[in-house]
């Protein structure tokens, strides 16, 4: 069912055909916001497959729906046509156990940095129901291990109001990776940050991908961010998106920041970049 | 507390003497009979002499203020919470609601007395009315603003709708609560002594109107002093309520830098 392309000789190989049990499937899926004459089509019939414990980026130009994808992904939009399967089921209203964390940390500003990151846990079974019993002791250290990962060990009690954005957005991949999800859903989470706090985050990400190797859509507006994190790269068309290109990134693990100026990896960046380029001509054309 | 505290509360205070000593000598330069306008003095006097007889009244203003803010609150707290959830049933009642509370509230109390006899009932009612809005607009406004990324993680986790207003809705509004409660209080005060102004046999509002017929100024005075202590008294117990109970929505200038 893969959308196959010609020009995945760049990265690598081509995505094969998957070996590890497949996480997610968008199968013939499009969505459509309105209805009618106001119908804004967001996504174009798009298939995409991706196994468990993929490391997969999306990148694309604005407005493209690569935010639909994730949407889709976490049940929150219905397809409009097709079928997305997550975890051998179809998302229906009822949402999975996922993981999600925007560019906006929102964290609760009348709650400790623990309790905010402990919030996952009472709403998510099996959690849930232990949330009174445990949340002082097993929960706590859980939050506390995972501020440690991230760099922000001995904050779990300050106050969001008292971190910088960085931080903040340290906390809020905490929180969504603390009902341990097989699934992590980012959308531009470090959109907002320096170039330097940026870098330190792709490597906090990477070493938490290894560490608990859940399946990751990330998507993002920044190429070099897509090669240094992702397994594979989905290159998405103007709107109404659809996957323009699919390849596999193999460079070793764990990469670090000095590997993005090497010739292939800047390779890897331009042949992305010239497809965005494309894509985002293409729609002008088609609007003028 | 700061330095600058201090002395913007004495500044307050020695306003406060000072508008007193300026009434009092306008009365004393000006011979002004105290059947128009009593001095200061006179009306603490009063106030002081006749506390015994007025304390009872003082009791039954606060009962009426208190039991029809807490009824206020309540009404308050259900229409917020289901106008602010809904965005159709923010649309469909709100125009309703406004309409209700630009009602002067005086032009109700005939209705409540009509329906109900003169009394405590419909001075519970007026206070009731008067106070609801504040608190239905707060509510509604404090639920309508969360943020929607906040919703859309706790939903990709399977939070129902009640999970969202129970972790993040109510929090988030307390702010907007506990600032309303403090105006929502000071307007059931003033419906409660209107209505014992206008249909009652106790209370402040029925002890001025009674005073008035029979000339004894001094006394509505005392009644307006009391009034004025009672009304500061409230607004301070819910601003140190509010101050306490949503401190985290003030914030300080103590942020750490990594």
């Amino acid at each position: 069912m893969m959308r196959m392309q010609p020009h995945s000789e760049f990265a690598g190989t081509p995505v094969p055909a998957a070996a590890a049990p497949i996480a997610i499937e968008l199968s013939e899926a499009s969505v459509t916001f309105g209805r009618g004459a106001r119908a804004v089509p967001a996504l174009s019939t798009t298939s995409l497959r991706i196994a468990d414990g993929e490391f997969v980026a999306l990148v694309g130009p604005s407005g493209c729906g690569k935010s639909t994808i994730l949407r889709l992904v976490s049940g929150l939009v219905q397809p409009s046509s097709g079928v997305v399967i997550v975890g051998g089921r179809e998302v229906a209203a009822r949402a999975m156990r996922v993981g999600m964390a925007f560019q906006n940390p929102t964290m609760l500003p009348w709650m400790s940095i623990e309790r905010n990151i402990m919030l996952p846990l009472k709403i998510v079974e099996p959690f849930r129901s232990q949330f009174r019993k445990l949340r002082k002791t097993e929960f706590r250290d859980k939050a506390n291990a995972l501020l440690e990962q991230v760099g922000l060990k001995g904050f779990g009690n300050r106050y969001p109001w008292q971190l910088s954005g960085g931080m903040l957005q340290r906390a809020n991949l905490c929180r969504a990776l603390i009902h341990e999800p097989r699934m992590l859903l980012l959308d531009e989470p470090f959109g907002a940050l320096d170039q330097f706090t940026r870098e330190e985050l792709w490597s906090i990400l990477q070493e938490l991908w290894i560490a608990h190797k859940p399946t990751v859509l990330l998507v993002t507006h920044d190429l070099r961010e897509a090669a240094f994190l992702g397994s594979r790269i989905c290159v998405m068309s103007a709107r109404p998106g659809r996957i323009l290109d699919d390849s596999r990134v193999d460079f070793v693990r764990p990469r670090t920041v000095a590997m993005t100026f090497e010739p292939e990896f800047v390779a890897l960046n331009q042949k992305l970049r010239a497809f965005i380029v494309d894509a985002r001509t293409a729609a002008t054309k088609g609007a003028a | 507390m700061s330095e600058f505290d201090y002395r913007q509360k004495a500044w307050s205070a020695g306003l406060i003497v000072l508008f007193f000593l300026a009434w009092e000598l306008f009365c004393l330069m000006t011979g002004m009979s105290d059947l128009v306008l009593p001095r200061p003095s006179q009306v603490f006097t009063t106030l002081f002499e006749k506390f015994p007889i007025l304390w009872p009244h003082i009791l039954q203003t606060l009962a009426t203020t208190m039991i029809g803010f807490v009824l206020g609150v309540g009404l308050g707290v259900v229409l917020g919470a289901i106008i602010g959830v809904s965005k159709t049933a923010y649309d469909t009642a709100y125009p309703l609601l406004v309409g209700f509370s630009s009602i002067p509230k005086v032009a109700v109390v005939p209705i409540f007395v009509l329906w109900f006899g003169s009394g405590t009932v419909p001075a519970v009612l007026t206070a009731l009315s008067i106070c609801f809005f504040p608190i239905v607009v707060n509510i509604a406004t404090g639920l309508a603003t969360t943020e929607p990324e906040l919703e859309d993680v706790l939903k990709a986790l399977g939070a129902s709708k009640l999970d969202i207003l129970w972790n993040v809705g109510l929090p988030r509004t307390m702010p907007f609560f506990f600032a309303s409660l403090k105006v929502a209080v000071s307007y059931a005060f003033v419906g409660a002594v209107l209505s014992e102004t206008v249909a009652s046999n106790r209370g402040i509002g029925n002890v001025m109107m009674t005073a008035s017929s029979n000339f004894n100024v001094p006394l509505v005075f005392a009644g307006l002093f009391v009034l004025a202590g009672l009304g500061v008294a409230l607004y301070v117990i819910f601003s140190l309520i509010e101050g306490r109970v949503t401190g985290w929505a003030t914030r300080k200038n103590d942020v750490i830098t990594t």
